[in-house]
């Protein structure tokens, strides 16, 4: 069954379009992806989904309804956490979680589990007396995120929820997201990490209110049709800026402390050693390198350019 | 020797009994990308407060550009620039609005802050958004303005909290390559990220936990030491070790939440 099923979905705000034709499924039980760049049109599809949008042209159906039409049944099936939860900032931690979980009828048992579960991952165990205003900024937001994921919904709906939750609650997060969608959940989340998108069983690649791929990491990533390889240096910088002017070269990138480059045609050996040369002694290593889902991102947001 | 732009010593902030900073020592040099790392709740934040003149540190000793953070907190807050971690100006205001009332609170004239919003508009790639509002930039565009009014009268140390979050990767590396730009002009900056990549563009980078130091050093030294690949791998093997050294981590977590 299509527990999400967008068709040919449109919104406009003031004539502009932010979301345009958009067709897409999504099936039960699965970890869908939204990615793409910041005004990409993720949170305004998102909120549709979640009946708090009407469409322009197309269609919403959520496990078979119209979003437009049975919206305190979706609603009901529907988790949505938007990318500003709103916490009650003079609650404690602890207060706030039991408020949300009597809010969504949790049972007494599940509770218990599951609270232990989000302490692990959020952390906030020794803060629990804490009042939720005087926590750090990712503190709140994992606080937000507990909160939401106190129950188990039918459908999950996370907007952005790793927002400045640091890199080590975020592995945890996604382990919880994994139990849940075990519990038959379906998940569908939007990140601007791409190393989460990899995380999903699949994605969609949204940009200016389009979709521009949909498949698993693994499809997507393969659809990279240039080669691309990782270069070591000793001024990544320097090394960024002198093939960037090089015409067999698609597009560079900073990573980290390398120089990710995409080429038109595979270098030959003679290639390197002349570049080797050119650089004045800048370049020391280069290898073939499979592309991530960011380079597969940066991609597709640099054709549009 | 480097010139000194930031140096404190055993500075402390409590919170009731609560130790957000505990004893820290650091020298940041001017001209020097200087990245804070850190589990959420670790004190970055708190720090960067008290660094710029917000928040009067418990105890230990402090000074930005020279200035005492005890004694010269209003001329701190005149001379730095600060982009805070929630995102602060006015989402009412176009672009060019907020610039106009931020050059006001710093007391530039017209012309300044007409060469200033110029500067913006051609070098930050926002002159197509000009009469936006705020409201309505993609993230990664108010980020950059936040980090243009912060610069409006050329402070000489930039303390930048989070400015990537949220930011999607090409506009992160946009983001990174103004504060390449800005250092190249003799600012210093110091900025936190949960991004560590992002670590790895730093010249110098400090992690802390829980309020502590537990390491400082360049990036490169740092991955040699704990013999890793990343700066996302030793970020991850030392936070960890230093929650695993906890005796008692979650001293009441199987308590029933009544
Ligand atoms: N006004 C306050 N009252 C009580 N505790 C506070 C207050 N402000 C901060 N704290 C506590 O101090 C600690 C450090 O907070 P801080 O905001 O400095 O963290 P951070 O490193 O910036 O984290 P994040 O990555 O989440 O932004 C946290 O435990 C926080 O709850
Ligand atoms: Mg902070």
């Amino acid at each position: 069954m299509k527990v999400i099923e967008i068709t040919d979905y449109c919104k406009r705000y003031d004539g502009v379009a932010a979301v345009e034709g958009v067709t897409l499924k999504v099936e039960y039980g699965e970890l869908f992806g939204l990615i793409g760049p910041d005004g990409a049109g993720k949170t305004t599809l998102l909120r549709a989904i979640c009946t708090l949008l009407t469409p322009d042209e197309g269609k919403i159906l959520v496990m078979g309804k119209d979003v437009t039409q049975s919206i305190m049944d979706i609603r009901s099936l529907v988790g949505y956490m938007p990318q500003r939860f709103s916490l009650y900032q003079d609650l404690s931690v602890e207060q706030n979680l039991r408020f949300f979980a009597d809010l969504f009828g949790v049972t007494e048992g599940k509770r218990e589990r599951r609270l232990l579960q989000l302490f692990e991952f959020s952390r906030l165990a020794p803060f629990k007396k804490r009042k939720a205003g005087e926590l750090s900024g990712g503190m709140k937001q994992k606080l937000s995120l507990s909160c939401a994921l106190i129950h188990t919904p039918e459908i999950l709906v996370l907007d952005e929820p790793t927002y400045g939750v640091d890199p080590i609650s975020r592995q945890e997060f996604w382990e919880i997201l994994r139990s849940i969608q075990k519990e038959k959940t379906t998940i569908l989340v939007s990140t601007a990490y791409m190393d989460e998108a990899d995380l999903c069983d699949r994605v969609a690649l949204m940009h200016q209110g389009k979709i521009t791929m949909v498949g698993t990491p693994e499809k997507i990533k393969a659809s990279f049709h240039y080669h691309l390889y990782r270069l070591e240096g000793k001024d990544v910088r320097f090394l960024r800026d002198f093939f960037q002017k090089l015409p067999s070269v698609r597009s560079t990138q900073l990573f980290g402390d390398t120089v990710h480059v995409s080429f038109c045609k595979k270098p030959a050996l003679s290639d390197w050693k002349n570049w080797q040369r050119d650089s004045r002694g800048n370049l020391k290593r280069w290898a073939s390198q499979p592309p991530s889902m960011e380079d597969v991102f940066m991609e597709s947001t640099e054709k549009e350019r | 020797m480097p010139e000194i732009s930031v140096k404190t010593e055993n500075l402390v902030r409590n919170f009731g009994s609560f130790v957000a900073v505990n004893q820290v020592n650091i020298e940041v040099y001017q001209k020097e990308i200087f990245g804070f790392l850190g589990a959420n709740g670790a004190g970055k934040t708190t720090m960067i407060r008290m660094l710029c003149g917000l928040l009067k540190p418990s105890s230990g000793k402090a000074t930005v550009g020279g200035l005492d953070v005890y004694r010269q907190s209003e001329q701190i807050k005149r001379s730095i620039g600060y982009m805070s971690q929630k995102f602060s100006l006015y989402e009412d205001l176009t672009v060019e609005e907020n610039i106009n009332f931020y050059g006001g609170i710093y007391d530039l004239n017209q012309k300044r802050i007409q060469k200033k919003r110029d500067e913006i508009f051609f070098s930050l790639g926002m002159g197509d958004y000009a009469r936006t509002l705020t409201y309505d930039l993609p993230l990664g565009f108010k980020q950059r303005l936040a980090l243009g009014c912060a610069l409006l009268h050329d402070p000489r140390i930039l303390f930048l909290d989070e400015p990537t979050s949220g930011v999607d990767p090409k506009a992160r590396r946009d983001f990174w390559e103004i504060i390449h730009q800005t250092v190249a002009l003799g600012t210093t900056i110091f900025v936190t990220t949960h991004f560590m990549e992002e670590a790895e563009y730093c010249h110098r980078v400090f992690i802390m936990d829980a309020g502590k130091i537990i390491a400082l050093d360049t990036p490169t030294k740092l991955k040699n030491r704990y013999k890793k690949k990343s700066m996302q791998e030793v970020f991850v093997t030392l936070v960890e070790k230093q929650q695993e050294k906890k005796t008692n981590p979650m001293p009441d977590s199987n308590d029933k939440m009544s």
